[in-house]
């Protein structure tokens, strides 16, 4: 007996896609809550991505224009006596003279002074206002812009102004100082002279209310150590310098200066969000499970009720691999489909939010791709079991009228 | 002429000791129309899938086309349902988010031909079996005759050597049932072979060659000269 071998079964690739497209097609709103379980998934994960990249590219980009290299010299714990110990009154120019450092500035607590608007006010009323003496270089170091009229200067240090910190003049009601406003510090009026924009990098400043050194001195009985140097340091230089800055600000006790870099805490602050980005992101893997569980649902579901359509393909000639590849096309699409749209839905809801604070926009490419992958990927698994199961079905038995 | 399609001996038995087929011999020759008629249970649909490739015998042997089934891989035989035969069925089975030539082109689809020649030879066939006007209706729109038209355009597609019809007139009214029946008679006349399955040996009379089955034996062969 002669046995002929006929050329094998074809399906050609642009078919796959037709035919694993047909049951989308003849019931889509099934297609559609089936993908949107998986869309929701993508879409949290990625709205999750986005909106954390582009509040830590925000916090990133105000480090970056604040700068690293600021530090500050405080006095710190005293190891005799158990009372604060105090820096040198020479602090400042000392630090400032050290190789590497562009600027330094210091504040100095200025005691038993408290700022109101009048003086009709409570004296025990200090809305949340310290009063210090600053030197007049503070806004160069510290990068502070100035809100409004100018910074104490040489000519005006000795007389009785003062500048207020961005927090200080909004409790005060200052908010411009060509109507040349006064407050009331300690016993007289004060002319408020300028008013700081916010100093992110260190929000004392912000909530204080800033006079010359000479003035304090002469009507608070101001004591001339610093309560804090501010040093801005040559980029490349910060860590050598950070090591000699407590042995030059106070050579006799340098254990108890205390230095400190303000922009850790934002750093600190773009690590601890993204550590609440992975709990999220965690959440978003589960909704995606839960779409990829539906997925498979639906997919079971659609072997069952389309077995005849298996056994009429299997009697026109379709292989059982023609067959897994069918249902696991469709379910691909399914999770494509929602892979996409959760993707396009995850991008808009991080545009939204940027919008709404204020924000440069990030969307990560790597999330979208990444979104988009790990539909597929959940909707091969999903797809796998259900059109396995429909290739294993003898044609016989899926033409079988129940 | 050799024999289009051979069984010899074919005994089909499924488990629990169920004898569906004991020991079936039949040829068929090419060009021939076929009625193989019988009770419910008396094995004439297992023998149309065996016949037709849906399934395999326990023992003996089906030779189709010079091609030996019984020793064909599943995708051997998947090629040979491609390329060799057709099938109609008594519920129809088309898909219902497909056009009438879609349908029908479906019926090439696994042998690798590409969409506008599937669609053409598709037009072509509807045209044969009267539903040249019906191209774009979907299976929804169109009556039970017209979809079984439809689905004879669909076995008849691919140019198969041999269609096998299992009832298919058995979800019709008498009077479309006979009109199906002359369609294929005409499609017969033309060259097709066709193994027509069918309960009604009413219907059975209007075909030269009729089988008898009964129990998985067959119990006549009656051979009417045309």
């Amino acid at each position: 007996m002669s046995t002929r071998a006929y050329a094998p079964s074809r399906l050609l690739p642009r078919d796959i896609l037709a035919v694993g497209s047909i049951g989308l097609r003849t019931r889509k709103v099934r297609a559609a809550l089936s993908a949107l379980g998986v869309a929701i998934g993508i879409a949290s994960m990625v709205a999750v991505l986005g909106i954390s990249a582009s509040s830590q590219e925000q916090l990133l980009s105000t480090i970056d224009r604040l700068g690293t290299n600021l530090l500050t010299v405080e006095p710190g714990q005293s190891f005799v006596g158990g009372g604060d110990s105090q820096l040198p009154v020479e602090a400042r120019p000392k630090v400032a003279a050290v190789d590497g450092v562009q600027s330094a500035t210091s504040i100095f607590a200025v005691e038993g002074a408290t700022v109101r608007r009048t003086s009709y006010v409570d004296e025990d009323n200090d809305s949340g206002i310290t009063v210090y003496a600053s030197d007049t270089n503070l806004p160069e170091t510290l990068s502070a812009a100035m809100a409004a009229g100018s910074f104490l200067k040489e000519a005006t240090k000795a007389f009785p102004t003062v500048v207020l910190g961005a927090v200080a003049a909004q409790r005060l009601g200052v908010s411009d100082v060509r109507d040349r406003p006064q407050v009331w510090i300690g016993d007289r009026y004060y002319r408020v002279v300028g008013i700081l924009g916010t100093v992110t990098l260190d929000s004392g400043i912000d909530r204080a209310a800033l006079i010359g050194l000479p003035e304090a001195q002469a009507r608070f009985d101001a004591d001339a150590t610093p309560a804090k140097v501010y040093v801005r340091i040559e980029d490349h230089r910060i860590d050598s310098v950070r090591d000699a800055l407590a042995g030059t600000a106070n050579p006799e006790n340098p254990e108890e200066v205390s230095v400190s870099r303000p922009s850790d805490a934002l750093e600190a602050r773009a690590a601890a969000e993204g550590a609440f980005t992975s709990l999220f992101l965690g959440l978003g893997a589960v909704a995606l499970l839960v779409g990829g569980v539906g997925i498979a649902n639906v997919m079971v579901i659609s072997v069952l009720e389309r077995r005849s359509e298996i056994g009429l393909r299997r009697a026109l000639g379709a292989t059982r691999r023609h067959i897994t590849v069918q249902f696991l096309c469709e379910s691909l699409l399914l999770a494509g489909i929602g892979g996409v749209a959760g993707a396009v839905l995850g991008a808009v809801a991080t545009a939204i939010s940027s919008t709404a604070q204020d924000q440069a926009l990030v969307v990560p490419p790597e999330a979208i791709v990444g979104g988009v992958v790990a539909a597929l990927a959940i909707g091969a698994v999903a797809g796998l079991y259900p059109s396995v199961r429909a290739a294993k079905l003898s044609p016989t038995e899926a033409l079988r009228t129940v | 002429m050799d024999d289009l399609l051979k069984l010899r001996g074919v005994v089909k038995e499924y488990p629990g000791d169920v004898v569906a087929l004991a020991g079936v011999s039949l040829s068929i020759n090419s060009g021939e129309l076929v009625a193989i008629v019988g009770p419910s249970g008396s094995g004439k649909t297992t023998l149309l899938q065996i016949m037709g490739t849906l399934d395999r015998p326990s023992r003996g042997e089906v030779i189709i086309d010079g091609f030996d089934a019984g020793s064909a891989s599943d995708d051997q035989l998947s090629a040979l349902r491609a390329r060799r035969l057709g099938f109609v069925f008594q519920q129809f089975y088309l898909l219902d988010g497909l056009s009438a030539v879609d349908n029908v082109a479906g019926g090439l689809l696994y042998s690798g031909h590409p969409l506008a020649e599937r669609r053409q030879r598709a037009r072509k066939a509807l045209e044969r079996v009267g539903l040249g006007h019906r191209l774009d209706h979907r299976p929804s729109q169109l009556s039970g005759g017209e979809k079984q038209r439809t689905a004879i355009a669909r076995a008849l597609v691919g140019r198969p050597s041999i269609v096998f019809a299992d009832e298919p007139t058995g979800a019709l009214d008498s009077r479309t049932g006979a009109s199906i029946i002359e369609l294929l008679r005409e499609l017969n006349d033309a060259g097709t072979t066709i193994v027509v399955i069918t309960h009604d040996s009413e219907l059975a009379e209007a075909f030269p060659r009729r089988v008898a089955m009964r129990d998985g034996e067959i119990m006549a062969d009656d051979l009417v000269a045309a």
